[in-house]
């Protein structure tokens, strides 16, 4: 346990003196919820609409764009041999490489999202439901990153095909996140979107860190 | 079976001979499927002349999802038995699945522009195709993204069942999206159950489109294997041996695959 708990703050001690990297994340998310009031016009009703859906695919873009540092510079400069050769499951490894990577964008994310939902003019009583959706989505978000980061290891252009991989795999997310809001904003109750949106971040627990250690074997083979 | 044909020499000589067989065979079904279903199967009552969309739409959204499932079983063969077959399948079958997709994709939009007046409706199954239309295109872009072939090969292993378990929660969650966001008018796609009148001639465009996707799939197969014997004897750079007496060359080298 303590090898990953050790793996876990000296990644999050790694993003956080590199300094730049939580900071690159919100100002991406930030610039992107902003950009869609100068492309659609800036009357509240309309703005109010689809506010969701702005914050939470600007949100999903965030965290595609920062989950090339998840394992790419291990594998670089060849940390990530040392760890796969420890003795802590690879599997273990992937969780507490996602939960510094979530620490360090989901995390921010989440918090950020009440000031920019009054920006995008949301109804102000379905902000708590977008935080705790977020909250709730955005682990998930850091876990099946983890597999596309994973098996793009050594691959050319490995940013852009990060992207491509993740966000048909988003998807669910992204509906279920969005659609909490607009059921608390139509008065019917978030529950059973928090509760789906739950289950797929718990889904994605055990089953992520499976597939992200399989494709890390590959890329150290 | 399976283990019959992981000798890459034996799967080359016995797809060598099936190829043509299966070749004649496709074109002859889906030559008789095209003519049946263009010319003699009878016009739909309420849809007219351009039901006719359906004999192609239908075979190839069929297609399309089984040849999905397909690279998956191949994936977990070649993930767990490492069948040094196995993985060339899928990669090979992924291009001509995601040409399905986007046939029925196309012919989807023909058809509903007279149908339902609009190119494209965010309908669940429509937005589900279209996922896995993307779901094919990141498989082939990982596996097309590294040097070495065989390493592309079994990450794209891996992604097409990280996919295949997703499958079903993206289609439920698009169905789940699709409820909340009921269009005002409901769509019918294909009106009532289809008459036999019909359903013949589908079934043997379905057949027929079997058979294309095989033939394309072996003719694909063979040329992925002689592009790795190329890449070999360019990577080793020896020249082909004369007769069986020398011994020092690698036995994957040893004779010409037409």
């Amino acid at each position: 346990m303590t090898p990953l708990l050790g793996l876990f703050w000296c990644d999050l001690r790694l993003s956080l003196r590199q300094g730049g990297d939580i900071g690159l994340v919100l100002g991406f998310f930030v610039l992107a919820v902003l950009m869609f009031p100068f492309g659609v016009g800036p009357e509240p009703e309309l703005l109010g609409r689809i506010a969701a859906g702005i914050i939470w695919v600007a949100a999903l873009l965030a965290s595609v764009m920062s989950l090339d540092r998840l394992f790419a510079t291990d594998y670089a400069d060849g940390g990530l041999d040392l760890i796969a050769l420890s003795s802590s499951p690879l599997e273990l490894v992937v969780l507490a490489k996602g939960a510094a990577h979530w620490v360090t964008t989901g995390l921010p994310l989440t918090l950020i999202s009440p000031v920019l939902a009054i920006f995008v003019d949301l109804d102000p009583s379905a902000i708590p439901v977008l935080t705790f959706g977020l909250l709730i989505g955005t682990p998930a978000l850091s876990l099946l990153g983890a597999i596309a980061g994973a098996l793009t290891l050594g691959a050319r252009r490995p940013g852009i095909l990060v992207s491509l991989l993740v966000l048909p795999l988003y998807l669910p997310v992204l509906i279920f996140g969005t659609g909490a809001v607009e059921a608390s904003l139509a008065a019917e109750g978030a529950r059973a979107h928090l509760l789906l949106l739950g289950a797929v971040t718990l889904a994605a627990l055990p089953l992520a860190p499976l597939a992200a250690a399989a494709a890390l074997r590959q890329a150290l083979d | 079976m399976l283990t019959r044909f992981a000798n890459p020499a034996r799967f080359m000589r016995v797809s060598g001979v099936v190829l043509p067989w299966l070749g004649g065979a496709c074109a002859g079904v889906l030559g008789l499927g095209l003519c049946w279903s263009l010319f003699i199967a009878p016009p739909d009552y309420q849809q007219g002349e351009s039901v006719r969309i359906m004999f192609i739409h239908v075979p190839a959204a069929m297609m399309a999802q089984g040849v999905y499932y397909l690279i998956a079983a191949a994936s977990f063969v070649a993930l767990v038995w490492r069948h040094p077959l196995a993985d060339i399948a899928g990669a090979a079958a992924a291009p001509i699945g995601a040409g399905f997709t986007l046939v029925c994709l196309a012919t989807g939009s023909l058809w509903g522009r007279p149908m339902w007046g609009a190119w494209w409706v965010w309908d669940a199954r429509l937005t589900s195709v279209l996922v896995l239309f993307f779901l094919y295109l990141g498989y082939i872009a990982l596996v097309n993204a590294f040097d070495d072939p065989s390493r592309g090969a079994r990450a794209g292993a891996l992604l097409a069942l990280v996919g295949i378990v997703d499958l079903p929660i993206i289609k439920f969650s698009v169905n789940w999206w699709n409820t909340l966001h009921q269009p005002a008018s409901i769509l019918r796609v294909g009106g009532p159950s289809i008459d036999i009148s019909l359903l013949l001639p589908l079934f043997v465009m379905a057949v027929g489109f079997l058979l294309l996707f095989l033939w394309l799939l072996i003719l694909r197969m063979r040329t992925a294997l002689n592009e790795r014997k190329a890449r070999a004897l360019s990577l080793y750079g020896q020249p082909a041996p004369q007769g069986e007496d020398s011994d020092a060359a690698l036995p994957a080298v040893r004779q010409v695959w037409r």
